[in-house]
């Protein structure tokens, strides 16, 4: 135990550690606040559709040599969500087979990419860390973290302001239509926070791990709580907690970052589980 | 000037029309039960009063005060709300959302309405309950608290009574009358052709004939039994 502490104390000791610490935890508790509402759309992949894309625009940057790869990477990928989730039901091509095609047409292409106009000297290693994020955290640079600091708490405000509107749209989208909600708008309000919240996650769990830390915290919560409130509350917590020990842990044990957040999501998921049949029963 | 009055609708999707040259108007305080076969496009007519669908040709207009945003609507039940983690009183307050324009959260007076509406339906107690864990009556006066929130003038019932049993079933019908005689315009779109001929004022029955009329009229003009008939003989056949 005390070497363990030790160990903790001696990384905390880089204000680049601590940084990284308040990134992820504002990161995870972004991602967990849309995630009723995207579980409730039935949108879960929405995460890994939208982290494909993000990938591929990476790829262009990398290809175009870009050093800012935001510049590309964030706008393609609130296109591609305001396509996805705005459209809607007038789609021909509708949710889970939209999400999809969009999702491996994009990985296919970002990866050939990578290959084709190979520019860096270990292209697989590139690769894995778009995927799975960064294998330490210690190669977040300082830049992502202002970037990731300034654009969670962006969100976390815009989330707080439409929060009611929200609510409405999901619970019952034709009766907010017809009393005269911009449904639209809000949809679209929602696809563009659900896109900023995917590229900065990408950063801290890799564009294949992200739907985790949108869904789980929310089905966790749904569980054992039965208000909208109560349940986003509930899961902004849990995500908090979660990506907070995850990292700890990936520190004292050097494991890969991403994965480690999302396996104690899992645990946490299981416990919720068991609480929730527990009341059930009695 | 009428409430609601259209004109010479006609419905449909895709270019293919199910209702053709459709009019009638409807008063303030009217209770009118709309009936018709599976597919006749009930439900579509019902869109297109409020606006969530367009006319192929024709049009609807409101007056008398009313705009097409304080129609309250109970639609039918989505898939999507019986999983939804929700408590009663937030989904009655959600039925103000259509006045707060860009107003992030819910005033005073709206708190306040919502639980009036909430006494009114007989739900006080419930409102911090989970909506999906009641029983499919006390449903239905949830969704029928929040309309009431986004309305005074005029509801729009879908089929409110489908998969309540018949004691629940007669209890909403009581509840719709009374907010009738309230002075709160009701339209609804129902099977229950007997339900109509009880409470309702006027009848639109849609379909191969279509009629418009006082709900008396319906009954003697018989179509009441036509349209029983035709019901009848679809079952044995």
């Amino acid at each position: 135990m005390a070497e363990i502490m030790q160990k903790l104390t001696l990384y905390f000791q880089y204000p680049f550690v601590r940084y990284a610490m308040i990134v992820g935890v504002l990161i995870a508790l972004c991602s967990s606040l849309l995630g009723v509402a995207l579980v409730l759309k039935r949108f879960s992949f929405i995460g890994d559709g939208l982290s494909h894309v993000a990938f591929g625009a990476m790829a262009v940057a990398a290809v175009l040599g870009l050093t800012n790869e935001m510049i590309i990477v964030m706008p393609v990928t609130i296109i591609c969500a305001v396509l996805l989730l705005a459209s809607g039901k007038k789609a021909k091509i509708k949710g889970d087979a939209a999400v999809a095609m969009i999702s491996v047409g994009a990985l296919a292409i970002g990866y050939l990419l990578m290959n084709v106009f190979n520019t860096s000297s270990n292209v697989s290693g590139d690769v894995c860390t778009t995927l799975f994020g960064s294998t330490s955290i210690l190669t977040l640079t300082q830049a992502e973290v202002w970037i990731c600091a300034v654009l969670s708490v962006l969100v976390v405000l815009l989330f707080v302001f439409f929060y009611n509107k929200i609510f409405s749209v999901t619970f019952d989208e034709s009766f907010a239509r017809a009393t005269g909600t911009k449904v639209t708008l809000y949809n679209l309000i929602i696809a563009v926070i659900i896109a900023v919240i995917i590229v900065l996650a990408m950063n801290l769990v890799g564009s294949l791990l992200i739907s985790a830390l949108v869904i789980f915290p929310a089905l966790s919560a749904m569980r054992i709580f039965k208000s909208f409130k109560s349940v986003t509350i509930c899961s902004a917590c849990l995500s908090v907690f979660c990506a907070a020990s995850g990292i700890l842990i990936s520190i004292v044990f050097s494991t890969p970052v991403g994965s480690t957040i999302v396996a104690v999501d899992i645990v946490a998921f299981g416990v919720f589980s068991l609480i929730g049949l527990f009341r059930k029963g009695e | 000037m009428a409430q609601l009055v259209c004109d010479d609708l006609a419905l449909g999707y895709e270019g293919r029309e199910i209702i053709s040259s459709l009019s009638f108007s409807v008063d303030e305080g009217d209770y009118l039960c709309i009936v018709g076969e599976n597919g006749s496009g009930k439900s579509t007519l019902m869109k297109t009063v409020l606006g969530l669908h367009s006319p192929m040709r024709g049009k609807v207009s409101y007056g008398d005060g009313l705009t097409p945003n304080e129609i309250g609507y109970l639609p039918q039940q989505t898939l999507v709300q019986r999983d939804f983690p929700a408590s009663v009183r937030e989904i009655v307050i959600s039925g103000f959302q259509g006045r707060c324009g860009v107003r992030p959260f819910y005033n005073a007076a709206e708190k306040a309405a919502a639980l009036e509406n909430m006494k009114k339906m007989g739900i006080e107690a419930l409102q911090r309950r989970c909506y999906r864990e009641l029983s499919g009556g006390q449903q239905q006066r949830v969704l029928l608290a929040r309309a009431l929130c986004a309305t005074k003038k005029m509801l729009l019932l879908d089929e409110p009574v489908s998969g309540l049993d018949p004691l629940v079933t007669a209890d909403m019908y009581e509840l719709i009358s009374s907010l009738n005689k309230e002075g709160i315009t009701i339209i609804m779109i129902s099977h229950d052709i007997g339900a109509a001929l009880k409470y309702a004022t006027h009848v639109l029955h849609i379909g191969d004939e279509v009629f418009f009329g006082k709900a008396e009229e319906f009954a003697k003009s018989g179509y009441d039994r036509i349209f029983a008939g035709r019901k009848g003989e679809r079952a044995h056949g």
